[in-house]
């Protein structure tokens, strides 16, 4: 592994040698996804460790983070959707570093195996209040979410398009909570990251597809999201911020990147 | 002697300081929690705050109103009194004055337990045992709820009612039981006409106490509550004070309005708590001056 870094220290040198890049600061400073805060924390100090350099994160949002690394305000915008056809024309390059997962869980007990992300919007919305409605017993969805400003709930509202609609049942603080409360519900839906997803409650199929990581990668199931790293494409990157950049997206992060939760993409 | 009188300067001295720790405390938090929840009752305006009934602070709108919270906070200590209270007082009655030594031995100490088991823990059984159980007396579709969280207050607040009001019975001089005796009262007149009204600011003092934590409990309620932001009502998901600012707090970045307001929120909920104490420490110190008249 040290030899892959090493090898990509030297290019990396190489090519900052090419652009006469200046990049003499120590600190890489990334902005942007609040969904992106444990992966990229994970990343950081991993980074941090192997090479001294610090990695900051400011949890700005998306859209402000891909704004900051336009307008040169920070080296690497995290953006946890894919750009926008304008944002490119603008110059900015969007590089995939993971593949964010939620699944879409009920209780075991539960006939359901299937839904659409049609209906899951539906019903997260209120358009669906019955579980019969769906193929299931006669018995009320309750609807467990987690609290505003959580990247799990964030990622699966804007997968859904359900962004402030959701009527929720219960707003709870963590995975866990929500993993408890869908098993103790025999009526109860809930979504967690794939990651966390344990025995005691049963992964939907979206569409006919399982959610794993195969899938997921290759975009079959739909209820996810890129998480991408923003750059700019014409001006190099600072030497350290391309040697964070590197690391990322080397396969040596994956073990990271998975433990964080996510698909890594590479 | 000059000795003597400079040590004990010195340890006064000591004392003194110990004691403005505490005080530095309060002021400080005082202090920052004023100077960090003004800015954003400022931004939204204090009707607004106060009694706008949408919170929905990471809308692309957002909305800040935290009327649900307030009832919410404000029914929920409310139920916990309304079923913590007798159960709590009634308890001390019987062991400050009827149980045996044995009995209340062990009484006693199943209630230092309960005293001593942390929140976290109350809001785990009650998320476990609780709401499924709710959900299935009650039969509605979830159990976590206002109801919910008043059971799992009123079982937090009985340790500090039992304790403080036994103290208080205990207190009681046994002269005046034994003179309502020997007039003729039985023992239940005497516990309620003598050794209560004796007791009261005791009393009182525990149902400060037991308010005090209803309000500020955060964690247990968070777990069985649902931290919907509804209106409140019984079987219904709600959100208290303390858990609104818990829950958002990890996610709201820095400066934001968000986070401006969940301190704003703190400030309101520490408000309360000083309009609690006031309002009790008032009534306790009428009731001394009652009793001096007499």
């Amino acid at each position: 592994m040290k030899k892959i870094i090493s090898l990509l220290t030297v290019a990396m040198l190489i090519v900052c040698s090419l652009t006469g890049c200046g990049g003499n600061k120590e600190a890489v400073a990334t902005d942007g996804s609040t969904s992106m805060n444990k992966v990229i924390g994970a990343l950081g100090e991993a980074f941090e460790a192997e090479s001294g350099i610090t990695v900051t994160y400011n949890a700005i949002g998306s859209g402000a983070g891909i704004q900051a690394v336009q307008e040169g305000r920070c080296d690497i915008g995290l953006a946890s959707r894919n750009l926008k056809t304008q944002e490119k024309v603008n110059g900015l390059e969007g590089t995939i570093l993971a593949y964010d997962g939620i699944a879409i869980i009920v209780n075991p007990q539960n006939p359901v195996s299937d839904l659409n992300v049609e209906s899951i919007a539906k019903i997260y919305t209120g358009e669906i209040k019955n579980w019969k409605e769906v193929g299931g017993n006669d018995a009320e969805i309750v609807l467990i979410g987690r609290e505003a400003g959580s990247g799990t709930r964030d990622g699966f509202e804007s997968i859904t398009d359900t962004e402030d609609k959701c009527k929720y049942r219960q707003e709870l603080t963590s995975t866990g909570d929500v993993i408890t409360t869908v098993a103790s519900n025999p009526n109860a839906i809930g979504y967690a990251s794939l990651a966390s997803v344990k025995d005691t409650v049963k992964p939907l199929t979206v569409g006919g597809i399982a959610a794993s990581e195969e899938t997921i990668k290759n975009g079959s199931y739909v209820v996810q999201r890129p998480f991408v790293l923003v750059t700019k494409k014409d001006s190099a990157l600072s030497e350290s911020a391309q040697k964070f950049f590197d690391y990322i997206t080397s396969q040596a992060a994956n073990d990271i990147i998975s433990d964080a939760g996510v698909v890594p993409a590479n | 002697m000059k000795k003597n009188r400079l040590f004990e300067n010195i340890v006064h001295g000591i004392f003194l300081i110990l004691g403005l720790i505490t005080v530095g405390c309060v002021l400080l938090i005082t202090v920052y929690l004023i100077i960090s929840g003004i800015p954003a009752i400022r931004e939204i305006g204090l009707w607004d705050f106060l009694f706008g009934k949408e919170w929905a602070s990471t809308a692309a709108e957002p909305e800040y109103g935290i009327l649900p919270f307030i009832l919410t906070s404000v029914y929920g200590t409310a139920g916990a009194i309304l079923i913590g209270v007798p159960i709590g007082f009634f308890t001390a009655m019987y062991l400050s004055k009827v149980a045996n030594k044995k009995i209340r031995a062990v009484i006693e100490a199943a209630v230092n337990l309960l005293a001593g088991i942390p929140s976290v823990v109350y809001g785990l059984v009650g998320m476990l045992v609780l709401v499924p159980a709710i959900r299935d007396i009650f039969n509605v579709p979830d159990g976590a709820s206002l109801l919910a969280a008043i059971i799992v207050l009123a079982v937090m607040i009985l340790p500090n009612i039992i304790k403080v009001s036994i103290t208080a019975l205990d207190a009681v001089p046994k002269e005046y039981e034994d003179a309502s005796l020997a007039l003729g009262a039985t023992p239940t007149e005497t516990f309620f006409k003598v050794s209560v009204p004796a007791a009261k600011s005791g009393i009182a003092a525990a149902v400060v106490l037991g308010v005090g934590r209803a309000i500020g409990e955060a964690m247990a309620v968070m777990m069985v509550a649902g931290n919907v932001a509804n209106m409140p009502s019984l079987f219904e998901s709600v959100r208290f004070l303390t858990t609104a600012v818990a829950s958002e707090m990890a996610y709201s970045s820095p400066g934001s309005l968000q986070r401006n307001a969940l301190f704003s929120i703190a400030l309101v909920l520490f408000l309360f708590i000083m309009l609690i104490n006031a309002t009790l420490n008032f009534f306790l110190k009428r009731d001394n001056s009652h009793y001096k008249e007499k």
